[in-house]
């Protein structure tokens, strides 16, 4: 610590930062451009210039950039001085020499960084009368739009998009006052962390997309704090609604999670709830293939409660992608032993696995900073860029936190941030990757072996060995294996944190087995490692901890004539099994509800659908890939703008459909009730009511507000339909008001943040007010509670070592892989992501190319069993001889490790957005 | 060399006979041939070539070296005028640090300037000698020369003298058998004026955007790639084998008394004179003695001002000839001494105009990485040439003092918008009344009063 005298107070700082960093935390004000908390410091914008003195006897002083100048104890500085404010408003003016006075349309304006700051400098008067500069924009793709006139060239999107995050497509060019931040052609941006280019830029030369065909001011849009669910990392956002829609996602800043960037899938993925096709009305059918009638609610209860006490057994499909409240209420409508999670079997025994390594292993599952900590890394059987975006860029920081080390060691401060780069060059801390084909991280790896599952596996049994001597080694490895077996042990052991990565990506018990040997290994070493295990979906982890059986389970109860009725919740099981089984089964009941807020196969074919809530519509609990229980909250009240629509949480369907089973009237319940009924039933979710505060918590004696004070048009945006403006909704379920008033301040410390204002700080920047530090964590702590930790115990190694891989004779094995873009199942029913993610492309190695005769670009026909796929191939170097690749989202009825004949296609697949494959049953 | 292309190169000339020069008063030149011709790898031999370098490097430590260019006080020539001995002694050295690199500021662009490029077409082995010497004492493992693309001739003569010197054996391993190995290569620049700011020099030798890098760390810390790198000017390092040779008491006495700066300087004078070109001369020499080797000013026209050393150093009047220029003397007269070659303006050119040419250079130069230089530069060149064409505004010339402050030390990144500056502000201090003549107007009508800030 040291302490430092600014204005002529004194304060108490962290004397490894800058005096800029260090006045933040203090809660000064001093405006800046270049400088981002996350990528310290470059000294470019000289926005940031304060005076500092030599001693109490200096009274001149001189100007220096805060952001450029370390903390020094005893430092003196001055804010407020004169020249210092001269100077600051000079740099404004010059930024704005140039930049187009098109606020009014600027879709950055009312959250603009440069607005602020201009404000702030109080630079308001223009005096350069000379013609501005322009530029040309470019075409950057579906997500993000680019005016580079209103560039103020602080140099962030570079640095974030290339030094950050990895990306090598967007660059600065020309030179003097014609620096030009773009691709060297047009073109999609290629990293898939993009969009934070919209949160980084400082003003609106790269703004959302997605927002732009549907625009409102950040002022007019209603918030709620929010959780992703487009994946199983569980990052914060701030989804943004105005009339019924959700117009765009902002990051949503935790601590130890997210902190401030999300990846493209969740930036751009919501598109979903906005489809006009969704299900807004109970939809009733009589009859197979006939024509859905529109029930109102109390009749769409009282057919479905009908129906299901009419049943002899009725069964339940929960669904990883809802809530822990809602899977819990349809576990309490059909009772334990009729609950299936939805999950298809392999991948709910790789769960199973996963939460018993968890707690087996010894190493604690790092949060996403906490992973950013770490020294050596191995990651078995993932592409994390495809599979946990988010969590796959915190892997990134993790290597490069060598050079901070690096840099520490010469003297060199972290947050001298082209400095540390210079000094460190290429050098990184080691990661290891172990995949069939290329990851999105092979750029930044010592090493990355293109391997099979099973011989993915045999790695990290080789490892595990190498560690600790009594864990099983692999029999027969050849030199390869050993080799590199060797050379990861030695790397990991000589961390001082290493970290395991692994999942069920590819769907292999065998790989999870191997990465728990090394978690074990490494624990008993006694090095404090961290073992991270990806899940699919946004409640994967939370509905195993729950559990339940398979998908298979109930369908077979099904086939078998078990049962007769179906619940199932917001799950499309054609997305989980082959097509043909799944029709088969849903037809041998005699009535099926289906609860969802997307028409898919599964709702078409619902004796009931009832229209479900999004994310964005209902409250609920998610339990991140971290173990992490959390939170989100309902956006807006879809009745409100759209009066016709039924649109209920699945929990609250679920609790009248109880109700109305047990011919009870449907008493009032709530989101609280609900969770802490489920929180009790289940001992390891107990802690899940923690996660976020009740319905009664009030700030300063009132609700928290969901819209902006400057929030404008409540009382004539119902004017089409009536004059007469009703009750704005209420909400029971939590502390959030569906209105301005409540609170929405900074200065009470909480951790369910709706929106990030501070008085001055419009921007995303304002979350530097709500931490406790800059980079820290909320001053009320970072939301969520942890569910999984290591529990001790006499934990033996796995001895499942599966033999090294065999291609089959004539035959290919599939191996399907996860796809960031179109292959999670309801972002890819968002137009954006259908058309950034092209078509599902098949990978084949060169050599079983040369074999088929097919080059890049041609297509192959897929045969198993009765069906037939034909797919574009990419040929890929190192892919191993006799596998055929194949994305997620294809067709489900292609499962990983089936064995396929291909053949050479002269045929065009369908060209259907996202996704691909004309089947040929 | 035709006497055409002799011609072309004008400026770059020696002007002094050969029996002027002599081993013992100009270090630097002495082995120069009359007509220009080259001194390559026999020649230079002959006239006492690389036996600094074969006795530094069997007798004396890399510490002892740096001591010698620290006694010598060799201070550095491309302007910045640092003792290039406690630069060398900043380099890190020692137990776990990289052996880095030796880096020549060959990137001669400075407006005015034409002396290393002297140096480099017609003694090459004079700079490689000195970029040994330099290695040895940085403990260096490899050197470039950053040479100015449009330098062919120049490009030309290092690249024969590097394949001479590496077949004699003073470049590659073991040099004159004391077991060192050094090895240089050449860089030929893309031509941007920055890269003479030796850290944009390093980010480009890198291969990326020529922006200058934020200091400390300074190069000798983390320099090219990462490792301890020594970026000296062309004559400075060619000035290290004389100190060797001859002795640092010997080289600070070559100044004698005009300078307690030591040695010899390559003085220059450009513009309308009767006869420009360069000459090597005991640092401290006032610029008297220098318009009087250029032969005056041409018939009719009377010395307004003068540059000392390049575009980015201050106007200085004809009454500040008499003072001796050296670094600090200069510099107490409120410029910069710079590269020490002159640049003439006479009563015939006008300073408003000259400014609007220069700025418009510095401007066009600016990496664009810091928000005063790349926005404030353009700014100032246009309110220039408003002035220059008469249609200046009332208000045009506070506002250009205020952008000579705003660009001025301490509030840029680097030194180029300071270089911008001086000239700027010098110029509006001693010739106010020409910028006047081109106020023509009142300001411009005023803008409505807009919203005050902090009421909505």
């Amino acid at each position: 610590m040291a302490t430092i005298h600014v204005d002529g107070r004194s304060y108490s700082v962290d004397g490894a930062d800058n005096l800029l960093h260090a006045c933040l935390s203090l809660g000064l004000d001093i405006p800046y451009f270049c400088w981002h908390p996350a990528m310290g410091s470059v000294g470019a914008c000289r926005q940031c210039a304060v005076k500092q003195y030599k001693d109490a006897d200096d009274d001149k002083g001189m100007l220096v950039m805060s952001c450029m100048a370390p903390v020094q104890d005893d430092a003196r500085i001055s804010i407020d001085d004169e020249e210092a404010r001269e100077f600051r408003a000079s740099v404004v003016e010059w930024l704005m020499i140039n930049h187009p006075h098109d606020c009014p349309v600027c879709e950055e304006g009312g959250h603009c960084h440069l607005q602020d700051m201009t404000v702030m400098t109080g630079h308001d008067r223009r005096r350069y009368r000379f013609r501005k500069r322009t530029h040309r924009n470019q075409y950057l793709g579906p997500f993000i739009a680019h005016e580079m006139n209103r560039c103020i060239t602080c140099y962030r999107c570079v640095r974030f998009y290339n030094d950050y995050a990895g990306g090598s497509d967007l660059g600065a060019f020309g030179a003097n006052y014609n620096v030009y931040f773009g691709r060297y052609q047009e073109g999609t941006l290629e990293n898939e962390f993009s969009g934070n280019l919209t949160e980084v830029c400082p003003t609106g030369v790269f703004t959302d997309q997605t927002h732009s065909d549907r625009y409102t001011r950040k002022w007019d849009l209603q918030f709620a704090p929010g959780i992703c669910h487009q994946c199983a990392v569980g990052c914060n956002i701030s989804p943004g609604e105005r009339y019924g829609e959700i117009r765009r996602i902002e990051n949503r800043y935790h601590g130890e999670v997210n902190r401030y960037f999300l990846c493209d899938r969740g930036r751009f993925g919501y598109g979903y709830v906005n489809r006009k096709d969704r299900p807004i009305e109970p939809e009733w059918r009589g009859e197979p293939e006939a024509d859905a009638v529109a029930l109102d609610v109390n009749a769409a209860l009282d057919r479905g409660s009908d129906a299901l006490r009419d049943a002899y057994r009725i069964i339940g499909i929960g669904s990883p992608r809802a809530s822990l409240e809602s899977n819990h209420q349809l576990r309490e409508l059909v009772g334990e032993g009729n609950f299936s999670t939805g999950i298809a079997a392999e991948e709910q025994a790789c769960l199973e696995l996963m939460a018993e390594l968890n707690r087996t292993c010894g190493l604690p599952t790092p949060s996403l900073w906490d992973v950013e900590k770490h020294d050596a890394i191995l990651v078995l059987g993932e592409d994390l860029i495809q599979s946990a975006a988010r969590l796959g860029l915190s892997v990134r920081q993790a290597v490069l936190g060598r050079q901070g080390a690096l840099a520490e060691d010469r003297g060199i401060p972290v947050w001298n941030a082209e400095a540390v780069k210079t000094l460190a060059q290429d050098r990184g801390y080691p990661l290891f990757l172990a995949y069939p084909v290329a990851t999105g991280l092979d750029g930044i790896a010592e090493d990355s072996l293109r391997l099979a599952p099973d011989d993915i596996a045999r790695l990290g049994h080789a490892v595990a060995h190498r560690i600790d001597a009594s864990a099983p080694d692999v029999p027969e490895p050849d030199d390869r294996l050993v080799r590199a077996a060797e050379r990861i042990a030695s790397a990991l052991m000589a961390a001082e944190r290493p970290l395991v990565v692994s999942g069920g990506s590819l769907n292999s018990t065998a790989i999870l087995n191997a990465a728990g040997n090394i978690a074990r290994a490494l624990s008993r070493r006694a090095r404090q490692g961290g073992l991270t295990l990806v899940r699919r979906e946004a409640n994967s982890t939370g509905l195993q901890l729950l559990g339940g059986q398979t998908l298979e389970w109930a369908l077979e109860q099904l086939e078998a004539g078990q049962a007769d009725a179906l619940v199932v919740l917001e799950n499309d099981l054609y997305q989980r099994l082959p097509g043909l089984c799944v029709r088969h089964a849903l037809a041998r009941a005699r009535t099926l509800i289906v609860l969802d807020h997307q028409r898919t196969p599964t709702l078409e074919q619902a004796t009931l659908a009832l229209p479900a809530a999004s994310f964005a519509e209902a409250d609920g609990t998610l339990v991140s890939l971290e173990g992490r229980a959390q939170r989100f909250f309902q956006v807006y009240d879809p009745g409100y703008i759209r009066p016709e629509t039924r649109i209920r949480e699945s929990w609250r369907w679920l609790h009248a459909l109880a109700a109305g089973l047990r011919r009870e009237k449907v008493a009032d319940v709530t989101l609280d009730l609900v969770t802490r009924d489920c929180a009790r039933r289940y001992p390891v979710l107990a802690g899940m009511v923690a996660a976020a505060p009740g319905a009664d918590y009030r700030v300063q004696g009132v609700k928290l507000a969901r819209e902006p004070h400057r929030y404008s048009g409540r009382t004539s945006m119902r004017a089409n339909i009536s004059v007469s403006e009703p009750r704005t909704s209420q909400d029971p379920d939590t502390p959030f008001a569906f209105s301005m008033e409540g609170y929405n301040g900074f200065d009470r410390p909480r951790q369910s943040v709706a929106f990030a204002w501070a008085p001055g700080w419009n921007s995303p920047q304002a979350w530097n007010k709500f931490t406790d530090e800059v980079g820290g964590h909320l001053r009320a702590g970072d939301p969520g509670v942890r569910l999984l930790e290591p529990s001790p115990g006499d934990w033996v190694y796995s001895s499942h070592i599966p033999p090294a891989y065999r291609r089959p004779a004539g035959e290919w094995c599939i191996v399907v892989l996860p796809r960031l873009f179109g292959g999670e199942e309801t972002s890819a029913r968002a137009e954006p992501i259908q058309a950034r993610a092209g078509q599902a492309v098949a990978v084949l190695g060169p050599e079983d190319a040369a074999a088929l005769k097919i080059s890049e670009g041609g297509h192959v026909r897929v045969i198993a069993g009765e069906g037939s796929w034909i797919l574009p191939v990419r040929v890929e170097a190192g892919c191993p001889a006799g596998l055929l690749c194949i994305p997620e989202g294809v067709d489900p009825a292609l499962l990983g490790g089936m064995s396929v004949s291909l053949a050479v296609s002269g045929d065009q697949p369908l060209d259907g957005p996202g996704v691909a494959g004309e089947v040929h049953p | 060399m035709t006497d055409a292309v002799s011609r072309l190169r004008y400026r770059c000339q020696l002007n002094q006979g050969a029996d002027e020069r002599r081993e013992e008063t100009h270090p630097l030149t002495w082995r120069l041939n009359d007509d220009g011709r080259p001194v390559f790898h026999k020649e230079y031999v002959e006239k006492d070539g690389y036996a600094a370098v074969r006795q530094a490097l069997n007798e004396l430590t890399g510490a002892q070296v740096i001591d010698a260019m620290k006694t010598a006080n060799v201070r550095g020539r491309g302007g910045a005028g640092f003792s290039a001995g406690v630069k060398w002694g900043l380099t890190l050295q020692g137990e776990g640090m990289p052996r880095g690199y030796i880096v020549c500021n060959a990137d001669e662009m400075e407006p005015g300037t034409f002396k290393d490029r002297l140096l480099m077409e017609q003694i090459p082995h004079l700079l490689i000698e000195g970029m040994i010497l330099a290695a040895y004492a940085n403990n260096a493992r490899y050197g470039y020369i950053f040479l100015r693309g449009e330098y062919i001739e120049a490009a030309r003569s290092i690249t024969r003298a590097l394949d001479e010197a590496r077949e004699a054996g003073w470049l590659g391993a073991d040099i004159a058998g004391s077991g060192f190995d050094f090895d240089i290569a050449l860089h030929t620049g893309a031509g941007r004026y920055i890269c003479g700011e030796e850290t944009a020099l390093i980010n480009s030798l890198e291969g990326k955007r020529a922006n200058p890098r934020a200091k400390p760390p300074f190069p000798g810390q983390s320099g090219a790639w990462g490792k301890p790198t020594a970026v000296n000017n062309v004559e400075t390092l060619c000035n290290a084998p004389a100190v060797i040779r001859h002795g640092a008491e010997w080289y600070q006495a070559l100044s004698g008394d005009l300078s307690d700066d030591g040695g010899t300087k390559l003085y220059g004078v450009s513009g309308r004179v009767k006869r420009t070109g360069l000459w090597e001369l005991p640092i401290g020499t006032p610029g008297t003695e220098l318009l009087d080797r250029a032969g005056g000013i041409r018939d009719g026209q009377q010395l307004k001002a003068w540059l000392p050393g390049g575009g980015s150093t201050g106007f200085l009047l004809p009454e500040h000839l008499e003072l001796a220029l050296d670094f600090d003397t200069i510099g107490q007269a409120g410029s910069r001494m710079g590269t020490g070659l002159l640049t003439v303006v006479t009563d015939q050119q006008s300073i408003v105009s000259l400014m609007r040419n220069l700025e418009a250079f510095f401007s066009r130069e600016s990496c664009g990485w810091c928000t005063p230089c790349r926005e404030g530069l353009p700014w100032t060149v246009k309110l220039l040439q408003a002035l220059e064409r008469g249609e200046g505004e009332r208000g045009d010339i506070e506002m250009l003092d205020q952008l000579a402050i705003g660009l001025g030390p301490g509030r840029t990144f680097c030194a180029h918008a300071p270089g911008a500056a001086m000239p700027l502000s010098s110029a509006l201090h001693y010739f106010r009344h020409e910028f006047e003549q081109g106020v023509r107007h009142e300001t411009g009508p005023a803008h409505a009063d807009p919203i005050p800030v902090g009421e909505v």
